[in-house]
């Protein structure tokens, strides 16, 4: 005899049961509210795309975690979204073509083929939102409070952020005229601060000591705010670019301090996830139960451009799945009215004015002998005199 | 509460000194307890005691803050979601392909017998070869003599395993050591407490 597996899922995949599946929505309902009143306006990109749209500007990790399917009407390659900001960006490049500031937000179900992202599913549910056409700090730090202000929403606390910009190794690597190779070399080590293979690498290339000692200094420069200050000491000698790069962080900075106090801070200048597209600032959040990060974000002022049109954009996402799992809240309880079978027109009508006022109201089945304590109710609709009434259970 | 992931015998011991630089020391002998989380003289520092494999899938997931790895263990691993910050210059030894002394050269594919079997993929392509890998746990020296691998690729520290069973080195594929790991994560939100480790630890190597 075999055993039927049939209700297994696929590995990393996962389904929302009734009570998870209550806390999702109404957690994803506050979220697009919130992002509505901001003025960010929900776009629905497809869930399936051709594989160029999906890619585009993005590295190779990405194109490692996309699910690939030919498309019989046209032989072309399509590929399930694994990150909807391609799309977003699509959307906001080619198909509104605004020249004001877009504000735009999403959620959907994103599919990876490995589950190295977000913890250990397969199959987050992507939220996020984008600010286009604004390069300034402004805009960075209008998304950074976004983020923060979802954390609120979903009662994950303890949240730390960590901040860093991409321009500062950037300013550097051409600074030191590293060939291409070489720098997605250093950018690998820095990755894991490895910091001898850094030195190694590093010696090997016979550049002048200070600008050596200054590519090496960036696995260091990391820990609270008085980084900053520190980096412009060990970087006095680097060029223009280095300098407003961290100027822009420091404004970034000082701004989210002032509105997000109780927030840690924690700056990291060899931080450079997602760098191959990733413009200017980047940041994650972190919780202390969680290894990984909580959500990402940042400057990408380069993909606009790829789909036809150059557009300054900024943006985070996060995992509603990951955000309800950290949360502290508790489903708030709702009351349920069991009421009895039956076609009686006053009984109808008293159960239709309860519905349009919100109520649940679950009816009994004809034959049914189940009682509402087995039907999770709390409340029963009775007759009392001739009209319909509510009354406890006890 | 810092967490640091070790495994037993060579690295432990040798790993010792450097926790002591940093003024960690363990209450019990590994070797003798069976604990797998070890107390040390600070209440809130623990070790942990796991397999060498372990120890980057440990720090990667934040189950450990810290840990201890061999590269040729990170090399397999990818070392994704970790620090590397400090080369410990501990456990040192070779990465390397090994075949029987009197091999007869191979018609068609090579195939190759060993537990790093990414690394053996990538070294063998970035020497233009297309290999057969097959995944071993131990005793890999066993797969050329019996005809299963032409070649295997594993740690060679004197090469007298290699020696005692007709095998030489071949070719050199890295210099292992071993390295501190750090969780990314508790490296941003434990920073002060684990870049003191780090930097006592680093004056130690």
């Amino acid at each position: 005899m075999t055993a039927n597996k049939h209700w297994v899922l696929p590995q990393g995949i996962e389904e929302a049961l009734p009570d998870q599946a209550a806390r999702l929505e109404s957690l994803r309902r506050e979220l697009l509210d919130m992002y509505f009143c901001w003025g960010y306006e929900l776009v629905i990109p497809p869930f399936i795309d051709h594989i160029e749209s999906l890619l585009t500007g993005t590295g190779h990790e990405l194109d490692l975690q996309t699910f690939k399917i030919v498309d019989q009407l046209s032989g072309r390659t399509l590929g399930i979204r694994a990150d909807m900001t391609p799309q977003v960006a699509r959307i906001d490049a080619h198909q509104l073509a605004r020249d004001v500031p877009t504000r735009l937000c999403y959620i959907g179900t994103v599919l990876h083929t490995r589950s190295d992202c977000f913890g250990s599913s397969r199959s987050p549910l992507q939220v996020g939102a984008e600010l286009y056409g604004h390069a300034g700090v402004e805009s960075d730090v209008e998304i950074l409070a976004l983020m923060l202000n979802s954390f609120v929403i979903a009662g994950v606390q303890g949240v730390y952020l960590d901040l860093g910009n991409v321009d500062v190794f950037r300013a550097l690597a051409r600074q030191a005229k590293l060939e291409p190779e070489i720098e997605s070399r250093l950018f690998e080590m820095l990755q894991r601060k490895a910091v001898t293979e850094i030195g190694e690498l590093l010696d090997s290339l016979k550049l002048k000591k200070s600008l050596r000692d200054m590519l090496a200094s960036l696995a260091s420069l990391n820990g609270g705010v008085e980084v900053l200050d520190e980096a412009r000491t060990v970087l006095n000698s680097a060029d223009a670019g280095v300098h407003a790069a961290i100027d822009y962080l420091q404004r970034t900075v000082s701004a989210i301090a002032q509105q997000f106090p109780d927030v840690p801070l924690n700056i990291d200048l060899a931080e450079l996830d997602g760098y191959h597209y990733q413009t200017g600032v980047v940041f994650a959040a972190f919780v202390p139960a969680l290894g990984q990060a909580l959500a990402r974000g940042g400057r990408y002022d380069n993909i606009g451009k790829l789909f036809g049109r150059e557009r300054a954009a900024t943006g985070f996402s996060t995992d509603l799945k990951l955000l309800m799992s950290l949360s502290a809240r508790t489903a708030s309880a709702t009351d349920r009215v069991y009421a009895p079978a039956g076609d009686d027109i006053s009984l109808l009508k008293s159960i239709a004015e309860l519905r349009a006022k919100g109520t649940c109201v679950v009816r009994q089945l004809d034959g049914q002998n189940d009682d509402a304590k087995a039907m999770a109710c709390n409340k029963l609709l009775q007759n009392a005199d001739g009209k319909w009434v509510i009354k406890d259970v006890n | 509460m810092i967490t640091i992931a070790l495994s037993k015998g060579r690295i432990f011991k040798e790993t010792l000194p450097l926790l002591k630089a940093a003024d960690i020391v363990p209450v019990d002998d590994p070797e003798t307890s069976r604990k797998l989380i070890l107390d040390t003289n600070h209440d809130d520092i623990k070790l942990l005691i796991i397999r060498a494999t372990d120890v980057p899938t440990y720090v990667q997931f934040g189950a450990a803050d810290i840990g201890v790895a061999g590269k040729d263990v990170l090399l397999e691993h990818g070392g994704e979601g970790l620090y590397e910050p400090v080369d410990l210059k501990i456990a040192r030894c070779k990465l390397m392909t090994a075949g029987l002394v009197d091999a007869r050269p191979v018609n068609g594919r090579l195939r190759v017998a060993t537990k790093f079997t990414n690394v053996a993929k990538h070294y063998f392509e970035s020497r233009g070869e297309q290999v057969e890998v097959i995944k071993l746990y131990g005793s890999m020296e066993l797969g050329p003599i019996v005809g299963l691998a032409d070649l295997i690729v594993d740690v060679v520290d004197t090469g007298n395993t290699l020696k005692a069973n007709g095998l030489k080195p071949v070719d050199h594929i890295a210099d292992i050591s071993s390295r501190l790991v750090v969780n990314k994560a508790a490296m941003k939100m434990k920073h002060a407490q684990i870049s003191r480790i780090i930097q006592q630890i680093e004056e130690a190597v």
